[in-house]
């Protein structure tokens, strides 16, 4: 992986694939939002970083002067980001208006609330033959053992393909979006999964099944059938959203409760708080940062942005924002006030919400009822993948 | 206390359904929607919250 020259001033020249800030990005944002709220770099072109709820929220609203046209947030090295295999992007999160709200109206009943509670008993099902194989070891790998392992089989099924495929996708969905400052790795993981998808697309033509795909192609919007550039982007972008961010979010959990044995115990004496710790796991540990794209010259709080400057949608600083929340940095099992953004804020909020709250209660429940008491392995090394999307990729945890 | 959804605010974040079902609903898109004219007084704590949790600011109470 290409190395980077190590960040001296955070709020002139940051780095969000520095080491520090992926192992542990909380205490830059606390300096930042105090000296310097919305810090900036030239690395990977002019990237502005906000770190206060208030900004990231607003510019999230602002469709008009930050477009989604561009969401990574480490772009393509060649500085050239339009992505040639993909014509029409990844829509609806790669687009505006009008392409987004049709595409979004597409995407979003698969992943409706009760559409969600259909996929609980797979869930729950994955979760414990997953537990079943490590619970008499004593020690497992939460990370790759279990939370990387959960989430992209219930979108396979959801996309109608063989779960049997779930270690190809990860590794895809890892090249694209955790090594995407590897522009050979980057580029062999889209390739892969478009190829992949093409060939999913030709099959379901001539054997439609009661999957997303196949409802995809069967769709018309105004009486024409959809390009199958967007087909293919749209299957692409459920596959590459519905990995990476609930893994990362079941891994970051478990790593708290594996450092927190109080919080542990207080799960398991009271499953009904689980909905509201789930809620506050998610706004300690969002995953997910997201990218924008200035459409013209403007002052953004004092900040000189031009047009083509990238902003990064930092949604994780956002929720650790004193302003908004008390006591921050401290994990409070049932805080009463969470207004998070774990899932953005405003036309983009992630389409996958209700499945991810799913998943991470669900693999969160089925864990403490299998292993109900754990801690970090002192000698092993954890290791974070940041970016666009933070996690731990490694997480070796004991239990008795 | 009656309470009102602005639904250009609301992105369905489901947040005030997960709260208080016997106060909402959200149809197919993630749109909210009241189900009821009037908070009966023993869920007025959960209208409260579901306002306070709303990441759009959508919900809001409404004055006689």
């Amino acid at each position: 992986m290409p190395r980077t020259a190590p960040v001296s001033d955070w709020s002139s020249d940051f780095d969000v694939l520095d080491p520090r800030y992926v192992a542990d990005p909380f205490g830059i944002w606390d300096d930042l939002r105090t000296t310097c709220p919305i810090a900036h770099t030239e690395r990977r072109g002019s990237t502005w970083l906000p770190t206060r709820y208030g900004d990231v929220t607003a510019m999230a609203h602002d469709i008009e002067h930050f477009s989604s046209r561009k969401v990574a947030v480490i772009p393509m090295g060649s500085g050239d980001e339009g992505d040639r295999q993909l014509e029409y992007g990844l829509p609806p999160i790669s687009s505006d208006p009008p392409l987004h709200t049709w595409t979004r109206r597409l995407l979003l009943p698969w992943f409706s609330h009760q559409r969600v509670e259909t996929y609980v008993p797979l869930t729950r099902q994955l979760c414990r033959g997953l537990l079943d194989q490590v619970v008499d070891n004593g020690h497992a790998d939460a990370a790759v053992d279990y939370a990387q392992q959960i989430p992209v089989r219930v979108i396979a099924r959801i996309l109608g393909v063989s779960s049997e495929m779930s270690d190809a996708f990860t590794g895809w969905v890892r090249d694209v979006l955790e090594f995407a400052d590897d522009e050979v790795r980057r580029t062999h993981g889209a390739d892969q999964l478009l190829t992949y998808f093409h060939s999913q697309l030709d099959l379901r033509r001539r054997e439609p099944g009661d999957d997303l795909l196949s409802e995809l192609l069967a769709a018309e919007v105004d009486g024409a059938p959809l390009d199958d550039g967007i087909v293919l982007g749209m299957a692409a972008l459920v596959l590459i959203a519905g990995v990476d961010t609930t893994w990362s979010a079941i891994g970051s959990s478990l790593w708290h409760l594996a450092m927190h044995p109080e919080d542990q115990k207080r799960l398991v004496a009271e499953p009904a708080l689980m909905p509201t710790a789930t809620e506050e796991l998610l706004r300690a540990f969002a995953p997910v940062t997201m990218a924008r794209v200035v459409t013209g010259d403007l002052e953004y709080q004092g900040c000189p942005m031009k047009e083509g400057d990238k902003v990064l949608m930092n949604f994780p600083a956002a929720n650790r924002d004193p302003e908004v929340f008390d006591r921050p940095d401290a994990v409070v099992l049932d805080r009463a006030l969470n207004r998070h953004v774990a899932f953005g804020s405003g036309i983009h909020r992630c389409a996958g919400s209700n499945l991810a709250r799913m998943e991470l209660r669900v693999a969160l429940e089925e864990w403490l009822g299998a292993i109900p008491s754990f801690a970090l392995e002192q000698r092993k090394e954890i290791e974070w993948a940041g970016g666009q999307v933070r996690g731990p990729r490694v997480l070796p945890v004991v239990f008795p | 206390m009656k309470i009102r959804i602005d639904p250009d605010k609301c992105q369905g974040h489901a947040r005030c359904y997960a709260l208080a079902p016997e106060l909402f609903a959200v149809d197919d898109y993630g749109q909210a929607s009241v189900l009821v004219d009037e908070v009966p007084p023993a869920l007025v704590d959960k209208a409260t919250l579901a306002i306070a949790n709303c990441p759009e600011y959508a919900i809001e109470s409404v004055g006689d």
